[in-house]
This record gives structure tokens, sequence and C-alpha cells, in this order.
């Protein structure tokens, strides 16, 4: 199973109430650049939520230095003790959902926490759970596939 | 693999500590020397001259390398050198490509300093414990083991035990797993903080041995090796009765240079990191296919060697075409060789069974092939099959051998067993048919034994083209035609005949003919863009100096152009891939917060350039004589030859030379080719050393040296007695 962050960007009204909530529990300051979820404004009351839905993993696939892994709620969490900053995983990130702050020495991205579910006064967030597909999958069957045993660990 | 010992039980021979010293903007400003025969290191501190004359990396290996010999220094005598060396840019985790090392020494192929760059964590390893590079030099009276601990702070002398194993892929291995954590911790962390410089038991026997830097790959819980190929760095290292160098270091991080402006640094990076992931697929298929996309192309345009360079297609090309490759190689996740390297073109093929050899029957890992491997032991011994390639490739990296060398000289001995040279009597039985990879097998085998015929096989075709001819009564004139080398050197696997600027690249090198420092086919052969001596000239001096600067600073040249802007044809000079350019200017100035522009960038290089050919005026070569190619690389030696490609050669007789082919014979044409042919190489090289400044015979002018700022007492003193 895969923990993710559900948006549903009809019920944002662009508070930002999310995003402050993010960074301040994350950052200990409120700077929309430094919270894992974003805010975008498309125009005529309209928005877009970008945040990580915890499945494609190419993030997991890309990491050189295997600083990328997956809880045992199916969440991907980055180990800043391993990870070099290289930030590969920011380039190969489709939604724009895996971030980094300039000249801090390690990206960051949402890790299903909740935090700015309990802030959003819409509803527009929740914490849900998702199965495995293919695209979660992928990393682990291709390590598996060349050590030719099952020890990559972290599947839920 | 399990743990066979543990650093704790080695006979631990000296200690030295010494004091960790951060980066400061790429650069430590200090340098580790080791005497492996007194078993002693000393710091050197980095002048402030040293660094503005020669910026790093090759530059910093090359005068460390002057400085510890002397004219009359040979290969083998004590104090001949191992540097390796790393530049300001080296270890950074956001440019692609910023893992190289840079190792010069001595060759005892060449006589003259040879550099090879080499990809793996010990470059980067090394250099963050503060030191810009690492000086290797006297000789050991037991087999040692170098330790170099950047987490604790020392460096000792071990005897190597007894058992170790010798060939790479358990050597490498078995000493990460002693060394890990500084005693054999099993944590993967650990694993992954040590890096193995090891050679293997092929360069106890030829000249021809490499350097195989490793890595741990914490994915295949298994060692992966790079190779600093060229030149026989790795005879050199085993010469010394070096083992191996072990490295450890922790705490790789985004700005572990210090950088002046570590945003810009990370910006730069994320630019190329996205530029990559977008287009690669639809360009080179790097990710992929590494430099193995390049097999199909090279052999539609003519240009894969055949049969000893003989030609440069065949029929069965396709049969080691790049999808060949992409379908064996495993592990469809990114396999760099330095953290933050997205190109990601270290592509290897796990599970390979082996055929012959001591390993016979055993499933391992085959690093590669690379695209000078699958065509040097490929196409051109005419092995189509691919399983033998990768059987060669991986007996040459666990032996410690130069698959581009061994290549090129099996081409060498196949051609000669085809002329009737070599017989069975002759080759203590091995069948050296094109074709025949078990053959080549075999000479590889014997050459990591020491014995049989492999031993004189691996002293490269400089030798065997004099020996054939004086002890089988070979043609002298023949062999010499067919030996692919320069100044000793074997040539690496494209074929030059039809491009005079390559045939420039290959042979006005200073080090012998390398794919490092010029390729210009395409520009010359196949788009004609450097229609005249003088534009010819002008890319034999850019591009050389452009490409030795990546080795001044720790970069690797792949993510330069073989991934490009999608608009890059657009702009002019697309060749010189500009927007790139501007990218190293200015992740050169994010790091070192040093001013620096595009002549500025040629000018660091030329200054390292020209001091590299004075090195080699300082120890009796760098003539002009010697950067003449065999006549293989300029056109067809043999009456077949020419008839393969009979219209071509016939229509340049007619339209570039004025001669009517028509009623001539083969011999007399091939004849009138090759006076041509030697006529404009001739031509080339007096264009070509004017524009780099020298004198017609190939040495640096004073002048020249003061215009570029090497005017050092020592380098005019060596030119002077030349003028």
């Amino acid at each position: 199973m895969i923990k993710y962050l559900k948006m549903d960007a009809s019920k944002c009204v662009g508070c930002m109430s999310c995003v402050s909530a993010c960074s301040q529990a994350y950052a200990k300051e409120d700077n929309p650049a430094k919270a894992r979820i974003q805010v975008l404004g498309l125009g005529s009351g309209r928005f877009q939520l970008v945040a990580c839905d915890q499945e494609c993993r190419r993030c997991v696939a890309e990491c050189p230095v295997q600083a990328i892994s997956v809880n045992k709620q199916g969440v991907v969490t980055i180990d800043k003790r391993l990870c070099v900053g290289c930030l590969a995983c920011v380039a190969v990130c489709p939604t724009g959902a895996m971030r980094y702050y300039p000249a801090e020495p390690t990206p960051f991205k949402c890790v299903a926490c909740g935090v700015c579910v309990k802030a959003c006064p819409t509803g527009a967030l929740e914490i849900a759970e998702k199965e495995d597909s293919d695209a979660s999958r992928f990393p682990f069957e291709a390590i598996e596939a060349v050590r030719g045993r099952d020890d990559t660990g972290g599947q839920s | 693999m399990s743990r066979a010992f543990d650093m704790k039980d080695f006979r631990l021979l000296s200690e030295t500590r010494f004091e960790k010293k951060p980066i400061h903007r790429g650069y430590a400003m200090r340098t580790m020397h080791l005497d492996v025969g007194a078993r002693t290191m000393r710091e050197k501190p980095v002048s402030e001259e040293m660094k503005a004359r020669f910026t790093g990396g090759k530059g910093f290996g090359l005068r460390l390398l002057w400085d510890g010999t002397k004219p009359e220094t040979r290969w083998d005598d004590p104090e001949n050198e191992i540097v390796v060396a790393m530049g300001p840019v080296c270890g950074n985790t956001n440019y692609p490509g910023s893992g190289k090392s840079l190792v010069v020494s001595l060759s005892p192929m060449t006589g003259v300093p040879i550099d090879s760059n080499v990809g793996g964590y010990f470059g980067p390893y090394l250099k963050f414990g503060g030191w810009d590079a690492l000086e290797l030099q006297g000789k050991a009276d037991v087999e040692t083991i170098v330790f170099i601990d950047n987490v604790e702070g020392f460096v000792r002398f071990y005897e190597s035990p007894a058992g170790l194993q010798e060939d790479t892929h358990l050597l490498a291995d078995e000493l990460t797993r002693a060394f890990a954590g500084s005693g054999a911790s099993d944590d993967p962390t650990e694993l992954q903080a040590i890096s193995v410089i090891s050679a293997g038991r092929g360069a106890d026997h030829s000249p021809m041995g490499v350097l195989n830097f490793s890595l741990y790959d914490r994915r295949r819980d298994g060692i992966r090796v790079k190779q600093a190929g060229r030149g026989g760095i790795g005879t050199v290292l085993r010469n010394k009765k070096i083992r191996a160098v072990v490295v450890r270091y922790k705490g790789v991080g985004q700005n572990s240079n210090d950088a002046a402006d570590p945003a810009a640094v990370q910006r730069l990076g994320l630019k190329l990191h996205r530029e990559i992931v977008q287009n690669d697929d639809k360009q080179c298929k790097m990710r992929r296919q590494g430099t193995a996309h390049l097999m199909e192309v090279m052999n539609d345009y003519d240009l894969l060697p055949t049969k000893n360079h003989k030609y440069g297609q065949d029929p069965r090309g396709p049969e080691l075409a790049s999808w060949v490759w992409e379908k064996l190689f495993s592990q469809h996740l990114p396999d760099g060789c330095w953290f933050g390297c997205t190109m990601a073109c270290a592509h290897a093929v796990d599970g390979f069974e082996l055929q012959t050899g001591p390993y016979k029957g055993q499933k391992v890992c085959v690093d590669g092939p690379e695209y000078e491997t699958a065509a040097g032991v490929g196409s051109n011994l005419y092995v189509y099959e691919p399983e033998g390639i990768l059987e060669l490739n991986f007996y040459c990296d666990t032996y410690g051998i130069d698959t581009i060398s061994f290549g090129t000289m099996t081409g060498f001995l196949m051609e000669c067993w085809e002329l009737g040279v070599l017989t069975p009597e002759r080759t203590d039985g091995i069948d050296l048919s094109w074709g025949n990879w078990k053959g080549a097998a075999q000479i590889l085998h014997d050459l990591a034994d020491g014995k049989r015929f492999g031993v004189l096989a691996g002293k490269g075709v400089k030798f065997l083209s004099e020996y054939f001819a004086s002890e089988y009564g070979a043609d002298a004139r023949l062999m010499k035609d067919i030996a692919l080398h320069g100044k000793g050197l074997e040539q690496s696997e494209y074929i030059s005949k039809e491009s005079l600027a390559q045939q420039g690249g290959y042979y006005l090198t200073n080090k012998g003919p390398q794919h490092d420092e010029a390729w210009l086919i395409f520009m010359d052969m196949v788009n004609n863009k450097l229609p005249t001596f003088e534009a010819k000239a002008e890319a034999l001096h850019y591009f050389p100096m452009f490409r030795t600067w990546f080795g001044l600073q720790g970069l690797c040249k792949l993510p330069w152009n073989d991934v490009e802007p999608a608009d890059n044809a657009k702009w002019p000079e697309s060749n010189k891939v500009p927007e790139h350019v501007h990218n190293y200017i200015a992740l050169y100035k994010a790091i070192t917060g040093n001013d620096l522009d595009w002549d500025g960038l040629i000018r660091q290089s030329e200054r390292v350039y020209n001091f590299q050919r004075a090195f080699n005026v300082r120890q009796g070569h760098g003539r002009r004589e010697e950067d003449y190619p065999p006549y293989r690389a300029m056109g067809p030696v043999l009456e077949d030859e020419y008839l393969a490609r009979e219209e071509r050669y016939d229509k340049q007789m007619l339209e570039k030379i004025g001669v009517d082919p028509a009623g001539k014979s083969v011999a007399e044409r091939i004849r009138i080719t090759r006076e041509y042919r030697q006529k404009q190489y001739d031509s080339l090289i007096d264009a070509v050393f004017k524009r780099r400044g020298w004198t017609p015979q190939g040495t640096p002018t004073p002048e020249h040296l003061k215009e570029i700022g090497m005017d050092l007492p020592e380098v005019l003193e060596v030119v002077r007695k030349r003028l």
C-alpha cells in the first residue's frame, strides 16, 4: 500500500494555509519556497496543488547513493545523512514535487504527514492510501533482478 | 560476496598521522607525497604560483612528476612517480561528470609522460581529506598495500597478506570489505566510503597494465571498476610492488568543495540534469546504452575498425549495434561512476557466465563494454559474438590490461596470422584466425600467467612489429605499416584513413594516439567543415586545448557533447557546444571564485599542454618524426584493401591528386595515393605546429612560452637546447 496526500484542487481557494503550515513545520519559517506542498495560481480563482504522489518512484531509481527509499507505509523519504545534494531527483521528478532551496545541502518533498490536511479550511486535502503499481514496484524489481535475491526491503 | 580479510590482521609496516584540511573554493593547497620504499608520507604545500600556472588535475600531476624525475629517468626507476590529481571542480555532486581524476606517470610504453583520466570514487575521496594530488614514488621491497584514511587522518603501509586475491574483481572486493569502517564493517555506508586503486596480474608481464579505480555499488553489493587505461600506469604500480592503494572518506555533500557560490553550482548542475533527462533519449542514449551507442553509426560511416583497421565497415557490423548491448545491459537503473552524474553511462552486464579461463562457469558482473572495447576486441578482431566481447572485456579488466591496446595488438597479431607471419609453432598453438575470440582469450590468460605466447604478445605492437621483422623475416615495411601505434602507444578505435584532421588528432599528440584530445572525423570527413590546412590546424589547436581543460578540472568530457541543448545546432560553431562551454566557465567561477572567460580557459590548457610537450623534449623525445602515423592509419596498405574501396580511391586520385587512374596497376595506384597522403600529412604538421607556437621540429618556442605564461626557467632551458 502507498500512503499519500490526496489533493482535490477544485476545493482549493488559494488561502495558502497548507503551505504556511508545512513550511512552519519543516523549515521553522513561513516561506512558500520551503514548503513541501505548492499552491499555484491558474487565474480565474483556480489553483493547482503540487505534492509528491509517492507512487512514480523515479527519484528512488535515480538517487546515486540510495538516500531516497520507501518506508513501511509506502512513503518516499530522503535520508539526509546519506544525501549528497546532487539534485538528480529534482531533475527527474515529473511534477516538480521534489524541491530544493538555493545553497541548502539537501532537497525536500512531501512525506504525507498530514500537517497541511489539518490546516486546510475547505477539505481539499486528505491522507489516503492506494495500491502498489508497476511504477512503484519498478526500482525494487530492477535491483532484485540483478542481485538475484530478495533483500531490497522497504516495501509494504 | 563475503569478507575474507580484516585490515586489523594485516602486518602494519608504518603509520603517519596527518591533520585533515578542509577544501576552500575547490583547492586544498597541499599534496601528499608517499615514498613506498621508505614507507614515509610528507605533505607539500601548493603555492599560489603553481595554482595560477598549472590550474589543477593534469597540470599539478605533470608539475609534480617533472620535479620528481630527471631527464634520464626511465619508467621502472624508483624515482618514477604515479601522480593522481583531481582539480578544483572535481568532486562536486551537482554538475554531471565531475568525479574524474587524472593520473600521470612516465609510461613504460612511450617513455614520456602519459596522462589518463578515470572515474570511480578514489579521486574525490582523496581530495576531500584535504589533498589536491597524491604522489607515489619509490619501490617497495615487500608487496605493499597503502591505506589513506581521510576519516581518521592517517596513512598506513601494510604488507599484503598471503592468500589475497590478485585479480581485480576479487582483490578490490576483498580490500573494500577488509578496510570498510577502518576494520571490516558490513555497513553499506562504510563499504561505500572505500575506494581501491589496483593493477592486475597482467601488469606483471606486460607494459599495457591499467589502474583499476573501484567504487562500491550498494545496489549490487559489489565492486565496479573504472580504468585509468592508457599507457601502462598499472605496470608502473606493480613495478613498485604496490598491490593496492586504498582510500577512505565519508561525508561527501553538496558543498564539499566549499564553493564561492554554491547556489550557482546547484543551478548549473540542475540545468544540465534536466537537459540530460529530457534530451538523452532523443540524442545519444547514454543513459541506456553508454558509449556503445556509437557502434552502428561508426559502421555506417565506414569508421568502425574491422580487421586491424583495414576496413571501417562490415555487413556483420549491425550484430554489435547499440540495441544488442541495450538488451544485454542489466539493471535498468542509472549506473554512474560518480555521485550526481545523471548521464550515468557506466552500464554493466550482470550474471554473465564465463566460458574460458580460471573463472570458467562462474557468473560475473562485466563492466561494460564501452565503445572502444566493443570495437577493439569486437569488430577489429572480426568478433561479432557479444559473449566473446564480454568475455575479453571481463578478463582484460580483472587482469588489469588495457582493452584498447589489447584490441589493437590482437588485431595486429590476427593480421600477421592471415599474412602467414604467425603460425601455430610461433603462437604456441593458439589459432589466431579472424573472429576466434577464444584464441584472443588464450593470449590474455597466458599473459596473466606470464607464460607462453602471451608474454611476447603483451609487449605491444611496436615491439612485435620490429621483432617479427628481425626474428621471423617478415617484411619490415609492411610490419611498420600495419602496427597501429604512435610513440609506442596503440591507437584507439576509429578509422582515421579518410580524415586528415583525425590523423593529426591521433598522432599530433603529446602522449600518443588516443581519443581524448581531438575527435574531428565528422567535422572533417562527413561535414567537410575543415577544408583548408589552416582550418584543420585551428581545430587541432582548439579541440586538444579545450579537451585538455577537462583534465585540469577533474571533469569528464562526455557531458560536454554527448548531450546537447535542443537548439544547439542553430548557434555558430555549434560543434563547440557553446552553451556548455559557458556552463563550464560559470561552474569554474562558482567553485573557485576566480574570473575566467573563453580565451582564458584555452590559455589554462595551453600552459599545461606546452609544459607537457617540453617535458617530452626533456625526456629526449618530442620530435617531429615521432608524430607520424603508421600508414594503415592514413590509407590503404594492401592491394585487397585498396580494391575494397577502389571507386573511392580512384575518384580521389582523379579529382584531388589530378592523376588519371585508368590503366594503372593497383600497386601503382597505392603508391600514388600514399605519396599524396603523406605529403598532405607533412603540410598538416607544418600548419599545426605553427598554430601551436612550435618550431617545425615540434619544439615550443620561448616567445610562445612567454606569451602563454609558461616561460619558467627550467622549461626555457629545455626548449633552448632544441632550437
